[in-house]
């Protein structure tokens, strides 16, 4: 009972019609991935995001805090600041390497948590059903019932600024729709054959609802949050922008967009800069997950 | 229909009395005493509670919300700390300016995706198909703040062409969408929101329109003799129920989630407002605007349900 491919319950063929070469699901998706060249590049355009995010101390050539009124609003493309530097005269490259620690540490740990949280209330909904159901899902609609940047800026504001804030608030804001995908998911496979099998044979709820139903319920979540992580660093630099998140000295992208506002008619390419690093790394993050959507054959 | 229109109506009730109970909470989960900060400093306990009772804070939170709840249903939202006027006068005055630009941005999305949505579904993989997927992956990922920032860069730092902020000289009572002179304060900020709906709208009407042209009837219509123009409104008006019911969402979008473009572009709106309130900690404007912003949401969600409805009657039946 436990080798059921994970995909058996979510629009993929039975495993039967495939062919006798098959290599299991995993083995089927590599083989569509790896002619997929977009995402092929995409992730590793992320992986060297995520690399030169890690080892910013290492290869940034400057403090990314330390200001010399010398140097202020350098052009790009002139030694030694390459980027060029900000209004208080710290190096731009440094502080775009470093500023990727957090926006991107704001795109991926509040999609984990809010995937743990409104998936777990997700899988419990679809699995109980009834009232369970009702309660935990009309709780959702209400938060649906808010734009997202609304809800993010309702929370955030109320809260203050802050990691921490920032952090509470999209996964928040994020929970509602993993709980909604994960319901749907988890209630197509309660109505399986194979779940009323494990049921008729006496298996307890918790060993159905970990062996049976999470592992088909698995591969549409992960997919769809990893569409909210570009959602989520979008949403995030937006309110840093808005000073709802980190606090001054610390780089982060969208907090030097809004500090950088002032010198747009001194410099207008280096204020644009940390934009365009948001935007790389979230047309990267889109691509990606569609990619993984069309290889692991999940329907959003 | 009626039937339909009413029970839709009363499902809208709970997710009402829902965002209000949300609206209530943010005001709760603040850090810091309100209390703490009106009195001066040496008040003692009894001064605390006296003014704690005075303002209903020692009443348990249900009946605090039910107070607070009849308050915002005669229309008192409370003071704005910061302006020191009425919070609903400051929304309702803001609210007219957001929903003007967030309705032509809307709008002018809504044109260019089905000219382009069509023309992409009738060619797939042609040159127009491959600028609306790639506008498309751009428009949702783009930081419509950052947009704006360029957008002000290239048209008012650079050409020189278009102001960068605020409405010029006139204020939000004289100001005419009409008047060049006026206008083209707007212009920028329409055109940094109508970027990410346009990718999305595009999408949308690529993917319904090309659906449809793959249904059986338009080779029946192209078999008796149709015009090709007249196989596309078929195609677009079976396609439309879809787009709008995208339409009303991206437009709840605008509406809610312009305090990014409008805080760049200093634009007199609820963003703005919003914003206003986030610096200055302005708790009540915060309540208030974004309570006014969520039901505008709840009600639009409402008429775009039934305004597809009345587009097509399959849908009442479900």
């Amino acid at each position: 009972m436990s080798d059921i491919p994970a995909n058996l319950a979510i629009d993929a063929p039975p495993a039967q019609t495939r062919p006798a070469k098959s290599r299991g699901y995993w083995g089927g998706v590599w083989q569509r991935l790896r002619y997929d060249h977009v995402t092929l590049f995409c992730l590793a355009l992320i992986l060297l995001i995520v690399l030169s995010a890690i080892f910013a101390p290492w290869i940034a050539p400057f403090d990314p805090n330390k200001s010399s009124i010398i140097h202020r609003l350098k052009p790009i493309g002139v030694a030694p600041y390459w980027l060029g530097t900000d209004e208080q005269g710290r190096d731009m490259l440094s502080r775009i390497l470093w500023g990727g620690r957090t926006s991107l540490a704001m795109g991926i740990v509040p999609v984990a948590i809010a995937t743990l949280i409104g998936g777990a209330f997700g899988i419990v909904a679809g699995y109980y059903g009834g009232w369970v159901n009702m309660v935990i899902m009309r709780t959702m609609d209400v938060f649906f019932a808010f734009p997202s940047v609304l809800l993010a800026v309702a929370i955030s504001g109320s809260l203050g600024g802050g990691t921490t804030n920032q952090l509470i608030t999209l996964a928040i804001v994020l929970i509602p729709p993993l709980c909604r995908v994960a319901e749907t998911a988890t209630s197509q496979v309660r109505s399986m054959d194979f779940v009323d099998a494990a049921r008729a044979t006496g298996a307890p709820t918790p060993v159905i609802l970990f062996k049976h139903v999470l592992i088909n319920v698995v591969s549409p979540v992960l997919v769809y949050a990893s569409t909210l992580v570009s959602a989520a660093i979008l949403l995030a630099s937006g309110l840093s922008f808005l000073g709802l998140g980190v606090s001054p000295p610390t780089p982060d992208w969208g907090l030097m967009l809004s500090t950088l506002r002032q010198s747009i008619y001194v410099q207008p390419l280096v204020c644009a800069l940390p934009g365009v690093a948001i935007l790389i790394t979230s047309i990267a993050f889109n691509l990606v997950s569609d990619g993984l959507r069309q290889a692991m054959d999940v329907k959003a | 229909m009626w039937l339909y229109a009413l029970r839709r109506l009363l499902m809208t009730i709970p997710i009402l009395i829902g965002v209000t109970i949300i609206c209530f909470i943010l005001i709760k989960i603040a850090p810091g005493d309100p209390i703490k900060a009106l009195l001066p400093p040496g008040a003692t306990e009894a001064d605390a509670a006296r003014l704690r009772a005075m303002y209903g804070l020692d009443q348990p939170l249900p009946l605090q919300y039910l107070i607070w709840l009849g308050h915002v249903l005669t229309g008192n939202l409370g003071m704005a700390i910061s302006t020191n006027r009425p919070v609903l006068s400051e929304v309702t005055r803001a609210f007219g300016n957001t929903i003007a630009i967030a309705f032509i941005a809307v709008c002018l999305s809504f044109v260019l995706s089905l000219v382009m949505g069509v023309i992409a579904a009738y060619r797939m993989g042609g040159l127009v198909d491959r600028i609306v997927t790639a506008l498309a992956v751009f428009g949702i990922s783009v930081p419509t703040f950052w947009l704006a920032v360029v957008f002000v860069i290239i048209f008012a730092v650079n050409l020189r062409m278009l102001p960068a902020t605020g409405m010029g000289d006139s204020d939000s009572g004289s100001f005419n969408y009409f008047r060049w002179d006026d206008f083209k304060f707007a212009l920028l900020p329409i055109l940094a929101l109508t970027l990410t709906p346009l990718g999305i709208m595009m999408r949308t009407t690529r993917s319904a329109v090309a659906e449809i042209l793959n249904q059986d009837f338009i080779q029946t219509i192209r078999a008796k003799g149709m015009s090709e123009f007249q196989v596309t409104v078929h195609a677009v008006r079976n396609a439309m129920p879809q787009i709008v019911a995208m339409l009303g969402l991206q437009l709840g979008y605008l509406v809610g989630g312009s305090v990014l473009v409008e805080t760049v572009f200093s634009w007199p709106g609820t963003g703005y407002l919003l914003n206003m309130a986030i610096m200055a900690r302005d708790l009540p404007l915060l309540q208030g605007t974004i309570l006014v912003l969520a039901l505008a949401f709840v009600m639009l969600n409402l008429v775009v349900d039934l305004l597809q409805s009345l587009i097509d009657p399959r849908i009442k039946r479900s």
